[in-house]
């Protein structure tokens, strides 16, 4: 355990140099501000502001589909890449201690990024009287740190499947948008869109987490696709071992 | 200290190793000579615990390397053949990771102890992005070294340095070598004849000879190489003679029914070979040898290494 933790904390450090995420954070608070202080300044004009503190989330969901490949993209693929793997591979490291280590380490970037855009909120709950609904907020964030565990989960599998980020890339976008838009299928009835919903990716998350509803059966949801994936993730590695 | 029995790697049905039995004491520098894809860094990944053997056995301290593979990890050092580092680490942060991953004791005074023993003393703090090929690959061997491992398995140390920095790294495993056994490939003859205490020659996969450089010079020296004319076809003579059991290179030479055989030294196979071609109703034209040095063989060593690069 301690080895995932000692892999967690170098991936979690290479993420403040790494292009690829400064371009994402840079990217995540550009647009979560532009459009937050639109929303503020047509609030003020029209005299009022929704005492909504989660304003900035659906668009932080939008931007976090595009976002997680970015993030994910070389955790696995680069090592195999610059063959650096074999050394991991060759000390006393198991491999689901690298994969969870990888995963465990983006995760806690985007928990930091996550925690940030916390402000938000608090600077909407000082403008509004009697303030936000802390409960729902607090569901909505719950909510998306199960998400964002599980989307970067997924991208942690993918990566391990190639040895260059550039496909990991394409490959876990195309799967993003793919259990983003099967949501869109679950909106009709019988069986096929319940199933459709069931796998959605954002259904999960709007229609109760996203209201302040916490229902086990969505968090449950999220961790099966996050130790699915990180399961998947050390087999694909095993396996290329025997290749 | 290293126990290899019968080890066979198949790459689809590419054979890369066959075969491969050997035994290296403590304190041993092997050496394990051979031209360019010959099977070494093949070898070496399997010992180190990279991947599994199609067949055969490894035992490292006494630990099986598939069944007690984590006992085994925790006792070798390890430098691979392009060595991996991290560029955007310097080489204080790499070797604290490195380290920690192996969960040395005093982890800052190993360090530093190693960065000595490799002689990084005053680049400890730079990128290893910046780094010359030679310093990296001291780098290598300095991750190798953090956790005073038992057995130091490096594959091609000295490839792609200059000959200064050949010298160098030549001369600090050298120096290893007292303390520990080393296993240690290499595509140069010379090489393995400065640094290690027994060697063990592979080509194509197969073991070709093993002793120490010494005896090996003297061995090989004397190993023969055979000239055979037959009435036949160059193709279907050589054909004729693969199928004898003995182990033995054939190749065309240089007029029509003509070929050029290396048998293994110490057996005379010239009596077998003439039975066989007069047994398969053709006439034995010409039989006999010629000397062939050790130099000689790695002549063709290198030529056949200079030709897979050119295919590359
Ligand atoms: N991963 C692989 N897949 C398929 N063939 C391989 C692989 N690695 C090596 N080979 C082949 O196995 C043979 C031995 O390679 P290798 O062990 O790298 O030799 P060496 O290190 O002596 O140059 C070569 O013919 C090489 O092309
Ligand atoms: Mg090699």
């Amino acid at each position: 355990m301690r080895t995932v933790f000692i892999i967690a904390k170098r991936e979690f450090r290479l993420f403040f140099v790494s292009p690829a995420a400064y371009s994402v954070s840079v990217m995540i608070f550009l647009i979560l501000g532009g459009i937050f202080f639109i929303n503020i300044y047509f609030g003020l004009r029209g005299g009022q502001i929704a005492p909504d503190g989660r304003m900035v989330i659906s668009p932080l969901v939008t931007i976090l589909l595009f976002a997680t490949p970015a993030i994910t993209m070389r955790l696995l693929a680069d090592e195999q890449r610059m063959g650096t793997i074999e050394l991991l591979l060759t000390s006393p490291v198991r491999i689901w201690e690298l994969v969870v280590g990888k995963w465990l380490g983006a995760t806690g970037f985007m928990m930091l990024i996550l925690g940030v855009t916390w402000i938000y909120p608090i600077i909407i709950h000082r403008m509004t009287n009697p303030g936000i609904d802390q409960g729902v907020l607090i569901a909505a964030y719950l909510g998306l740190v199960f998400m964002i565990s599980a989307m970067l989960a997924i991208g942690t599998f993918i990566s391990s499947l190639f040895n260059n980020p550039i496909p990991a890339f394409f490959i876990t976008l195309t799967l993003m948008l793919f259990l983003w838009i099967i949501g869109g299928l679950g909106s009709g009835s019988g069986t096929a869109s319940e199933i459709a919903s069931n796998l959605s990716f954002v259904a999960h998350y709007y229609d109760n987490l996203y209201r302040g509803v916490i229902d086990l059966g969505d968090l449950v949801y999220y961790m099966s696709l996050t130790i699915i994936s990180l399961f998947l993730g050390t087999q694909v590695l095993e396996s290329r071992r025997w290749r | 200290m290293i126990k290899v029995e019968g080890l066979t790697k198949f790459y689809g049905d590419f054979p890369a190793i066959q075969d491969l039995t050997f035994n290296a004491k403590r304190g041993e520098i092997l050496g394990f000579l051979g031209p360019n894809a010959a099977g070494k860094t093949t070898t070496m990944r399997i010992l180190a615990g990279y991947m599994p053997p199609s067949s055969g056995s490894v035992r490292i301290a006494g630990f099986d390397v598939l069944e007690e593979s984590l006992e085994v990890r925790r006792r070798i050092g390890y430098l691979p053949e392009t060595v991996p580092l991290y560029p955007e680490m310097s080489i204080w942060e790499y070797l604290e990771y490195m380290g920690s991953l192996r969960k040395v004791d005093n982890l800052d005074k190993r360090i530093d102890a190693v960065i000595d023993e490799v002689n990084l003393g005053d680049r400890e703090r730079s990128y290893i992005g910046n780094l010359s090929k030679g310093l990296r690959q001291r780098v290598g061997l300095a991750q190798a070294l953090i956790h005073q491992p038992e057995v130091l398995i490096l594959d091609e140390p000295t490839i792609g340095l200059d000959p200064a920095q050949i010298i160098e790294v030549r001369e600090l495993i050298q120096g290893l070598g007292q303390e520990r056994t080393i296993l240690l490939s290499t595509h140069i003859l010379t090489e393995a004849q400065q640094i290690c205490d027994r060697v063990i020659i592979i080509n194509k996969g197969r073991m070709v000879a093993e002793d120490t450089p010494e005896n090996l010079q003297s061995q090989i020296a004397g190993a023969t190489k055979i000239i055979v004319r037959a009435s036949s076809e160059t193709r279907e003579l050589v054909e004729l003679i693969e199928t004898m059991p003995q182990k033995m290179d054939v190749i065309a030479g240089d007029s029509e029914g003509e070929v050029m055989i290396s048998a293994a030294p110490g057996l005379d196979i010239r009596p077998l070979l003439a039975r066989k071609i007069l047994d398969a109703g053709l006439d034995l034209l010409e039989l006999r040898t010629t000397g062939i040095s050790l130099e000689e063989i790695f002549l063709q060593l290198t030529q056949s290494e200079d030709k897979d690069e050119g295919e590359e």
